[in-house]
């Protein structure tokens, strides 16, 4: 029941971009084009669930025991930017055609603020070793989702008559607030399995 | 002290963080809910930007250069873990509304993108300057959009604890523009109007010319 509840949390209600504001440089920068924002969905996926696991590990085995707490932000930022080396040197070993499709996106995550943002959400919010990865992996789906719906309407935006000083940056923004309006129609939904 | 003072006004008009480099959008989107909370989160990043600053400029010679992003991110957490501490002991409420993002300031690419192509490359005093501007341009173009949604958002604009307009402006708050949404649209349509005065004094001074 929980994991439902974690799954459309992270979907639809407390969405990543339309209403949690994470990830949102990526969000902009890269939805241009349906095929790198598909490219970047699928790295965000991947190490927001490793991180999300490896965070957990981190805190509940090592600065917790030790009372460390206060070097939280320090540790998670160091985890996760040798995490983006890590996973982008096993991948280019592994499968060097997903290397391919992923290869230029994955520095880019480490300042993506949504990895950084679960990491300590979960710690947040209390959530056991599953729910934790569950949480980073719904919540990975969540930003896809976004970006991808995003990239879609933007391509077609591209060959529409927008005035010179809305092109760009202004027109993205507006768009996402529509999207957003559109996705807080969600907020009632489950009220009881709503999650903080 | 012409090129500091340069350095020091380049960040609040010329080179906005915000509204011109599009830096860090989501903590400028998500804390700006009212002008007070725009305020601190605006006070906290140009605290940590230019001690940041300060430090990576000092250790330029001293960080190898295929190590320089790691070693950066470490001195802006520590700063921030600092600021995190000081707020949570001096500012709690504030804290508890600023959430998650203060400690998400160390992944707010603006403070990286300063530390990598200013203070990296440049003395203390200039990057102490550049940090102080661009803090400062980020402070106001925060403050600005959350004036602007508390003002449409609840009629009324709450500055150190005081309503400015006493029991509010005479029009229904659209209670729209301090949820999410709102964000969006505001940042998005101060973004073209800024862009619109750039094209007409662009057009004005090429007639001119």
């Amino acid at each position: 029941m929980n994991f439902v509840a974690i799954l459309i949390g992270g979907l639809l209600i407390n969405n990543y971009v339309f209403s949690r504001f994470l990830g949102l440089c990526p969000f902009v920068g890269l939805s241009r084009k349906l095929e790198t924002a598909t490219g970047m969905s699928m790295a965000v996926v991947f190490v927001m669930t490793v991180a999300s696991a490896v965070s957990w590990l981190m805190q509940r085995l090592i600065l917790d025991p030790l009372g460390l707490g206060y070097l939280q932000t320090i540790t998670f930022i160091l985890v996760i930017a040798s995490l983006v080396q890590l996973v982008e040197m096993v991948v280019q070993k592994l499968s060097p055609t997903l290397y391919q499709a992923l290869g230029i996106y994955l520095p880019l995550i480490t300042t993506n603020c949504a990895v950084l943002g679960v990491a300590i959400l979960n710690i947040q919010s209390n959530f056991t070793f599953a729910e934790s990865v569950f949480n980073g992996f719904a919540s990975a789906l969540g930003w896809s989702l976004a970006i991808l719906l995003f990239a879609g309407i933007r391509e077609r935006l591209e060959l529409a008559d927008v005035p010179e000083a809305m092109k760009g940056f202004p027109t993205a923004l507006v768009g996402t607030g529509l999207m957003s309006l559109a996705f807080f129609g969600f907020q009632g939904l489950f009220k009881d399995l709503f999650i903080r | 002290m012409n090129r500091l003072w340069n350095d020091l006004t380049a960040g609040i008009v010329k080179e906005n963080p915000v509204f011109r480099l599009v830096l860090g959008l989501c903590p400028t989107l998500a804390v700006t809910t009212a002008l007070m909370n725009g305020f601190w989160m605006g006070m906290a990043s140009t605290f940590v930007l230019t001690m940041s600053n300060i430090i990576v400029s000092l250790l330029r010679k001293v960080i190898p250069e295929k190590i320089r992003i790691p070693a950066y991110i470490v001195v802006i957490a520590t700063f921030v873990t600092i600021v995190q501490m000081a707020m949570h002991a001096f500012l709690p409420d504030m804290y508890n509304i600023l959430g998650i993002f203060v400690p998400l300031i160390v992944v707010n690419c603006i403070i990286l993108a300063r530390a990598e192509s200013f203070a990296g490359k440049n003395p203390v005093l200039n990057a102490a300057a550049d940090g102080i501007g661009m803090g400062l341009g980020y402070t106001i173009a925060v403050m600005l959009i959350g004036g602007i949604r508390e003002l449409i958002g609840t009629a009324n604009l709450v500055f150190f604890g005081k309503a400015l307009f006493g029991a509010g402006l005479p029009f229904p708050p659209a209670v729209i523009m301090i949820l999410p949404p709102g964000a969006f649209f505001t940042l998005g349509v101060l973004l073209a109007i800024l862009n619109a005065m750039h094209q007409r004094s662009k057009s004005a001074s090429s007639t001119v010319q």
